[in-house]
C-alpha cells in the first residue's frame, strides 16, 4: 500500500486550473522527485500533500487517511509523521537554531529537558551543525539554514520527510553536500523522502522515481533511467534547456529597436 | 447599473468575510487563551506572554504617560478658559478626574497601543506568512492562533487595563499641576476632590472599555497579518490597514459603550 496517494486531485484559484486531475502513489522508502518548471504546479501540489491548502476536488491519501476530508485532530496526527524543510528554511526569528529545533519535541513530547537537550544536539549533529546551535537564524547561511530546516524537521523522527526546492538560492558545492545529505538520511533512518526542485543535476542524483509536471499535469512518472531516456517533446525541452517561446524574440528585439529611436535616447 | 449594484454586492461579501474571519479567530483565541495561562498552562507560552506584556505595556508607559499629561493640560486648561468666566474654577477637577476616568484614559491608550503594537502585530505575522513561518507551524501540528495570537491577546488584556490607569493617573496629575498654578490649590487638597468627583463605576467602566479596546487592537492586528499575500510590500499594507481599522473600531466601540452605560444608567 503507497504511504501517500493522490488522486483525480483538481486545483483552481480564481477559475484559473493549477492542477488539473492529477493522480500518483509514493511507495513506502522511495524518493520521489517533482519536477516541473516554474509555474508548473509542483509548489502547489505539495501544499495539498502537506494538507495546507483544499482542493476543488479529488483525495489525498496521506497513511490510508484521506487528508482533503479527515478532522482537524486526524490531520494534526498525521502531520506529526511529517517532517517539511521548506524552500526559505522558515527558521522562527526569535528562536536560537537549538530552540527551533526543540520545539516540537517539547510541545508534542512529554520528554524530559534534558533527553530534548540531547536529541535536539543529535539532529543538529547529523545534519554538521552540532555546534552552531546557540545561533540565531539570521547568524546562519543560507546552506546553513536550510540544513537547521532538516534537523527541525527531523525533530519528531518522520516517516515522511519533504524537501521544497533544497537547492534553491545555493551554489553548486553546498547544493550538492544537501543532496548527499537527503541521501545519507534516506539510507539511514528508511524515510519516505519527497524533493520538490526544478534542478536537474540534484534530482537525477536523489530520485528513486521522478514525476514531472507541466501545467498542472504529469507528463511522466518513471524511474531517473525512464524520464532521461523519454522521447516526449517537453520533457526533451525540459532536460536539454532548451528556451521557450522564441517566436517573442523579435518583438523583443522591434520593441528595443523602437526604444533606441525616442528623443531621450537620440538626444 | 448591473456594474454598481455588483460593486455593492462585493464590498458588502467582503465585509461579511473580515467580520466572520474577525468572530472565527475571536473565538479560536478565546478557547486558546487557557494554554497561555500561568500554573494550568503551557509554560512555554506564559513565557511569551511575559514577553509580550513587556512590549505592549512596559515599552509603552513612557509614550501613554507623556500623552495622558499633555492631554490632561489641554483639557485643564480648554475647560478653564471656559468655566473661570462663570467663576466654576472647581469644575474643572471634576472634568479632568471623570473625563479621563471614563473616557481618555482608556481612549488614548487605545490609540497608542493601537500605533504601537497593533501595527506591529501585523508586521510580525504578515511577514511570518511571507518567510512561510505560519505554514511551518501548520505543519508541525501547531495552531498559529494559540502559538501567536494568543500570548498576545493574553498580554493586551492584562497590560491595556492598567496602561488605562496608569494613563488616568498621569492626566489627572496633569490637572492638578495645572490647577496649583492657576489657582494655588495644593496637589493633596486637589486629590481629595478628585477622589470625591470619581466613583467606582466611572472607572470599571474605563476598564470595560479598555479590556473591549484590547480584544479589538489584537484580533484586527493578528488577522491583518494573517491575510498577508504576496511579499513585503503587502506587509506594509497589512501595518497601516491594522492602525487605520484598529482605531476606527475603537471609536466605533467607545462610541457603543458609553451609549449603553449612558442609557442603563451608569453615567
Amino acid at each position: 500500500m503507497p504511504i501517500i496517494s493522490i488522486r483525480d486531485l483538481i486545483v483552481e484559484y480564481d477559475g484559473r486550473r493549477v492542477l488539473d486531475g492529477l493522480s500518483l502513489d509514493i511507495e513506502q522508502g522511495e524518493t520521489m522527485v517533482l519536477l516541473g518548471g516554474s509555474g508548473s504546479g509542483k509548489s502547489t501540489l505539495l501544499r495539498q500533500i502537506l494538507g495546507l491548502e483544499r482542493a476543488q476536488s479529488g483525495s489525498v491519501f496521506v497513511k490510508g487517511i484521506d487528508i482533503t476530508r479527515c478532522s482537524q485532530a486526524e490531520l494534526k496526527l498525521i502531520r506529526r509523521s511529517v517532517g517539511v524543510a521548506f524552500q526559505s528554511a522558515a527558521l522562527f526569528n526569535s528562536f536560537s537554531v537549538k530552540e527551533n529545533v526543540a520545539l516540537a519535541l517539547r510541545e508534542h513530547t512529554s520528554l524530559a529537558p534534558s533527553i530534548i537537550d540531547l536529541m535536539v544536539w543529535m539532529k543538529l549533529a547529523v545534519v554538521g551543525l552540532a555546534e552552531f546551535g546557540h545561533l540565531h537564524p539570521q547568524e546562519l547561511s543560507g546552506g546553513m539554514k536550510k540544513r537547521a530546516a532538516v534537523a527541525r524537521a527531523l525533530a519528531l523522527d518522520p516517516e515522511i520527510l519533504v524537501f521544497d526546492e533544497p537547492s534553491a538560492g545555493l551554489d553548486p558545492i553546498v547544493a550538492a553536500e544537501l543532496d548527499e545529505l537527503i541521501l545519507l538520511l534516506k539510507k539511514a533512518f528508511h524515510m519516505t523522502v519527497i524533493v520538490v526542485t526544478h534542478e536537474l543535476p540534484s534530482a537525477f542524483r536523489i530520485a528513486d522515481r521522478i514525476a514531472m509536471l507541466y501545467n498542472g499535469a504529469f507528463l511522466a512518472v518513471g524511474t531517473k533511467d525512464e524520464i532521461r531516456n523519454s522521447e516526449h517533446p517537453r520533457i526533451r525541452q525540459f532536460l536539454d534547456r532548451v528556451p521557450g517561446k522564441m517566436a517573442e524574440a523579435p518583438a523583443v528585439t522591434a520593441s528595443f529597436e523602437k526604444y533606441l529611436q525616442t528623443p531621450e535616447v537620440n538626444l | 447599473m448591473a456594474t454598481v449594484i455588483e460593486g455593492i454586492g462585493r464590498k458588502t461579501l467582503n465585509q461579511l468575510d473580515y467580520v466572520g474571519g474577525l468572530s472565527i479567530q475571536m473565538w479560536a483565541a478565546l478557547r486558546a487563551v487557557g494554554a497561555s495561562l500561568p500554573l494550568v498552562g503551557n509554560r512555554y507560552r506564559w513565557k511569551a506572554s511575559v514577553g509580550q506584556m513587556l512590549q505592549i505595556g512596559v515599552s509603552a508607559l513612557p509614550m501613554v504617560g507623556l500623552m495622558a499629561v499633555c492631554s490632561g493640560f489641554i483639557l485643564a486648561m480648554q475647560g478653564a478658559s471656559e468655566l473661570r468666566r462663570l467663576g466654576a474654577m472647581h469644575y474643572v477637577i471634576d472634568l479632568v478626574a471623570v473625563g479621563f476616568t471614563r473616557e481618555l484614559g482608556p481612549l488614548l491608550t487605545a490609540i497608542a497601543v493601537s500605533g504601537r503594537s497593533g501595527s506591529a502585530f501585523a508586521a510580525e505575522i504578515g511577514t511570518m506568512r511571507v518567510t512561510e513561518e505560519i505554514d511551518a507551524l501548520r505543519v508541525m501540528a501547531f495552531e498559529p492562533v494559540e502559538f501567536v495570537l494568543a500570548p498576545k491577546y493574553l498580554a493586551a488584556l492584562i497590560m491595556v487595563p492598567c496602561l488605562s490607569i496608569a494613563s488616568n493617573v498621569c492626566g489627572i496629575l496633569a490637572g492638578g499641576i495645572f490647577m496649583f498654578f492657576s489657582t494655588h490649590l495644593g496637589l493633596g487638597l486637589y486629590l481629595q476632590y478628585v477622589l470625591t468627583s470619581i466613583q467606582l463605576r466611572d472607572v470599571i467602566s474605563g476598564l470595560i472599555k479598555s479590556l473591549a479596546f484590547a480584544t479589538i487592537i489584537v484580533h484586527v492586528g493578528c488577522l491583518e497579518g494573517f491575510r498577508v499575500h504576496g511579499g513585503p510590500d503587502a506587509v506594509g499594507r497589512s501595518t497601516t490597514t491594522a492602525v487605520v481599522k484598529s482605531t476606527f473600531l475603537v471609536i466605533v466601540a467607545d462610541v457603543l459603550f458609553t451609549a449603553i452605560f449612558y442609557l442603563t444608567g451608569k453615567h
